[in-house]
């Protein structure tokens, strides 16, 4: 396989390499891969740093404004369990 | 969230069924911030975000008795609410596409074309307010096939396997999807910081 049809051929494959989810053999052909192909190294570091980003932005993000928290509760009939000190943050 | 973080959330199935609110409140504060967040970022209008967190714990309410338990409570709460935004959607008819066209992408375009390596740039440009602004409009971009599985899976945390669970579709579907959906956004983010990185030049 020449180079370029190894990277296309590889491409399948990244997404479920940097979520360490891919077979061994595999995974020791990409880093074959990247050591000699430095668009593919760039590639899969890019890849691997716009995750990191969404999950670093996201994190601690799961909250409910407090208005929207009040109707909720009110809508589920719930209002006597109501805290209003503090927006809710879902513990995951 | 990992799937042990998930098993980490565990209720009483039985006082859920008997309509004991104190257990039910546990269940809403356990889980309101991530749906809510979800259903934001799918529908992009917090409206419709707050009508998806409201008719999801209804329906949770409604329907506890059918829960066999045989799945996660998360991914049958997940499950629910991610059918109420999808109906949503649907009777939205919002097109799939964001309407700024610089987001725009052609379904067949899979193939790598930015390769700028932007990994060196400082956290500050990596995360400052406008960057932050783009990775938000970089998702809206995303056809919600797309969109759903990457929130599920790169937002929300969830394996594989209970996304699979969750949208009712196979593994491997998740799979391509997540690896089309996350390459888009790289393509996307590349563009972008590819411009700030020869600003820093």
């Amino acid at each position: 396989m020449d180079n370029e049809n190894k990277c296309a051929y590889l491409l399948d494959y990244l997404s479920d390499y940097v979520d360490g989810s891919l077979n061994e053999s595999l995974c020791e052909e990409i880093e074959r891969h990247i050591v000699e192909c430095e668009d593919c190294r760039i590639f899969v570091d890019t890849l691997k740093k716009t995750i990191y980003l969404y999950h670093t932005k996201e994190k601690g993000s799961a909250t409910v404004p407090n208005d929207v928290r009040k109707r909720l509760y009110k809508r589920l009939k719930l209002e006597e369990f109501l805290n209003d000190s503090s927006e809710s943050k879902g513990n995951m | 969230m990992t799937d042990d973080k998930v098993s980490e959330n565990t209720f009483d199935i039985e006082a859920l069924r008997a309509g004991e609110k104190g257990e039910f409140t546990r269940l809403v504060e356990a889980y309101s911030g991530s749906i809510y967040r979800l259903a934001l970022k799918m529908l992009q209008d917090s409206q419709d975000a707050e009508d998806v967190l409201q008719e999801t714990f209804i329906k949770v309410l409604n329907k506890i008795s059918t829960f066999r338990g045989a799945s996660n409570i998360s991914t049958w709460i997940y499950r629910i609410a991610t059918n109420e935004a999808l109906m949503l959607l649907r009777r939205r008819k919002l097109p799939i596409y964001s309407a700024d066209e610089s987001f725009q992408i052609q379904d067949n375009d899979e193939q790598p074309k930015e390769l700028e390596d932007w990994c060196c740039l400082p956290e500050k440009e990596l995360m400052n307010s406008e960057s932050r602004a783009y990775l938000d409009e970089s998702i809206k971009a995303l056809p919600y096939s797309l969109r759903i599985v990457f929130l599920l899976r790169d937002i929300e945390g969830f394996s594989t396997r209970q996304t699979a669970e969750i949208l009712d579709i196979t593994e491997t579907a998740v799979k391509t999807r997540l690896s089309r959906g996350r390459m888009r956004l790289r393509e996307l983010l590349s563009v972008y910081y590819g411009k700030q990185l020869k600003k820093l030049d």
